[in-house]
């Protein structure tokens, strides 16, 4: 019986109340030379189907090295994961052996990556890299694979795919190159999709046309998807919730509307303002002011506090837990009443 | 890439000249007379020296006798003749042979030795096996070829066929077949091994951290197919340019080897021209290892493209 609930995934539907994915206290540690540095510090978050969860923050906030650790390519060691759960449809992934823990990467959890050009193979075709996914896993013939990998294609809107399959990820250009990277992650129609800063590599009018499509794509087949990113811009649009990190934590979890109107914490807070606006043309641009923290030498209390405008006394020593402020928002600041109504700062 | 192909034959034209032109007059400035060696002690008749002298061509300039040399080669397919009066060409057929033999075993130990150490290095990075692996190729890389050879022999030929009773790695000549050429096969290979191994366990190691890597982890791919299809295939591309290169090396390297183990080729061959003094045996085997050389750098760079999509010859 207890073997059955840790090794056997529950097929779609059925669940009642637990979400599609939940991430619970999740830690994350590398073992490096210099010591162990703590890049995930009780991160929890959870996803719905059909649900956008943005997840913002800046490089090294551990927003990747969660996404990573649902994946399960987390190179382990250096990396450890000392304390938490992943639930994937009511199962830890956690404690998952090998064997079922890839079945679920990739067919029923997929990922796009940053740069397209870095994390497709550059010595295979697209078309064999597309339908690789069909004969591995669906152990398709070549001919009905390469078929799906043109559908594929189409369905992501690369123009000719027919001509194109057979050519190689450096012959294309760095948009349709990043949807070939989305047209392998939804091969097998994925129940999760996390997107890890999809859009950073690409032009500002690529962008758009990649979160539009990741967007469209995700209405229709209903999937749970993470968006990863530090622009705060790509978010607002497509996003249903945002949990913002920082310093390998979550210090924010709010839906998308109320965090651009109120942030509940100065960091957000400091994210929006630095956000460039056409009605403060020739002014300086606002910014945070100091440096990300050392994660091998964490500030003590809340971690943000070197740099935070509504640091008191007992922020340096305290820790803020993530209080609540409604049913949907909370926030990890000690004076989050002051922040939401716009005091000192 | 026709183009590419004949614009690589034109660029080697130059580079053969060269390296003929530069062992001729190496062999020219030798000391010593070629004529007066053929009859050792004994005293020659001047008239008969003197005709040979001219048959030669050793009279004229240096130059001159090159261009006599080389227009031979080339206009005539005609490598010129030993002072005995055999003609070169019948001289190295079979020796080439050979050589080209103990280069290919050698190549093939090579490959297969150097791969499989490099890729188990690379696959147990940081733990025991890996540092001895490490140990063990600074080991070959530090001890010349004369050593390992001799002790081998030593071992592997004489001791082991006393300790068992029969000849296993016959120690000189060819007579046993591929089983003679074991032996000198490995003491030629062994730095070559070893530069191997290493370089086939930085380049699978670098492959593993690539971005695509871990997307074909992503993809749910068994370890298995991540490593053997995705990694492998990119990891093996600087070890075809490696391994093309040193076939000319090795054939090179023979001298060395087919003088311990008295191996009848071209080793052995020139290394008996440069004690006569004959230059043409020299010359001509010396413009035949650069031939194989240039071809096989070609070879390698045609192939580059074959195995990296993002490489073309135009």
């Amino acid at each position: 019986m207890r073997k059955a609930s840790t090794d056997v995934l529950p097929a779609e539907g059925g669940l009642g109340n637990e979400p599609l994915l939940a991430v619970e206290d999740l830690h994350v540690e590398f073992a490096t030379r210099a010591g162990i540095v703590r890049a995930v510090n009780g991160v929890s978050y959870s996803l719905s189907p059909g649900e956008t969860l943005a997840v913002l923050g800046e490089s090294g906030s551990g927003k990747s090295v969660t996404a990573q650790a649902i994946m399960g390519i987390l190179d382990m060691p250096p990396a450890r994961i000392p304390k938490g759960e992943i639930r994937f449809r009511g199962t830890d992934l956690l404690k998952l052996s090998d064997e079922a823990r890839t079945q679920v990467r990739g067919q029923r959890i997929a990922m796009v990556f940053q740069d397209a050009l870095s994390a497709l193979n550059p010595v295979f075709t697209v078309g064999w890299q597309i339908s690789e996914m069909f004969r591995v896993h669906r152990g398709m013939s070549k001919r009905d694979a390469v078929n799906k990998a043109v559908e594929l294609m189409d369905k992501v809107r690369i123009p000719a795919a027919r001509q194109r399959v057979n050519d190689y990820p450096h012959q294309f250009s760095g948009g349709m190159r990043q949807r070939i990277m989305i047209a392998m992650s939804i091969a097998l129609d994925p129940e999760v999709l996390i997107a890890d800063e999809p859009t950073t590599a690409l032009d500002v009018t690529v962008q758009a046309q990649i979160m539009e499509l990741l967007a469209e794509l995700q209405r229709e087949s209903n999937m749970g998807m993470i968006l990863i990113t530090h622009d705060l811009g790509v978010v607002a649009d497509v996003a249903d919730k945002i949990a913002v990190m920082y310093g390998g934590r979550i210090v924010e979890n709010a839906p998308v509307h109320d965090i651009y109107k109120t942030p509940a914490h100065p960091y957000t807070k400091g994210l929006l303002e630095s956000i460039p606006r056409v009605d403060l043309k020739g002014q300086e641009l606002y910014a945070i002011k100091g440096l990300p923290p050392n994660l091998l030498d964490m500030p003590t209390g809340c971690a943000f506090h070197p740099r935070c405008p509504y640091r008191q006394d007992n922020c340096v020593t305290d820790n803020p837990p993530l209080y609540e402020i409604s049913g949907t928002r909370s926030s990890a600041c000690h004076y989050w009443r002051e922040v939401l109504d716009g005091d000192q700062g | 890439m026709g183009r590419y192909v004949i614009r690589r034959l034109i660029q080697a034209i130059p580079v053969l000249l060269g390296a003929t032109l530069f062992i001729f007059a190496i062999v020219f400035a030798l000391p010593g007379d070629p004529i007066a060696a053929l009859a050792g002690e004994k005293r020659q008749d001047p008239n008969i020296v003197m005709i040979m002298r001219d048959q030669y061509h050793l009279n004229d300039p240096l130059l001159l006798q090159y261009w006599y040399y080389i227009s031979g080669i080339f206009l005539r397919g005609d490598f010129g003749k030993t002072f005995a009066g055999v003609p070169i060409t019948q001289l190295m057929a079979g020796k080439f042979q050979v050589t080209l033999n103990l280069a290919l075993v050698a190549l093939v130990m090579e490959a297969v030795i150097g791969v499989l150490l490099g890729l188990w290095a690379a696959l147990r990075r940081g733990q025991a096996i890996d540092t001895m692996i490490l140990a063990a190729t600074l080991l070959l890389i530090s001890v010349p070829p004369l050593v390992t050879g001799f002790v081998l022999q030593l071992w592997l030929g004489v001791w082991l066929k006393q300790a068992v009773g029969t000849e296993i790695f016959p120690i000189a000549g060819i007579s046993a077949g591929l089983r003679s050429y074991l032996l000198p096969g490995f003491v030629l290979a062994g730095t070559s091994i070893a530069y191997l191994t290493r370089l086939t366990r930085t380049s699978l190691v670098e492959t593993l951290r690539s971005d695509y890597i871990r997307t074909a982890t992503a993809k749910g791919l068994s370890r298995r197919r991540v490593i053997g299809r995705h990694g492998l295939r990119n990891a093996l591309i600087p070890l075809v340019t490696f391994l093309g290169a040193d076939l000319g090396s090795l054939m090179g390297g023979a001298v060395i080897t087919e003088t311990i183990f008295n191996i009848p080729g071209i080793g052995l061959q020139i290394y008996q021209g440069v004690y006569l003094r004959e230059q043409p045996i020299v010359v001509g085997i010396v413009t035949i290892l650069v031939l194989v050389y240039i071809v096989a750098n070609l070879v390698v760079d045609l192939l580059y493209a074959v195995l990296d999509p993002r490489i073309r010859y135009e």
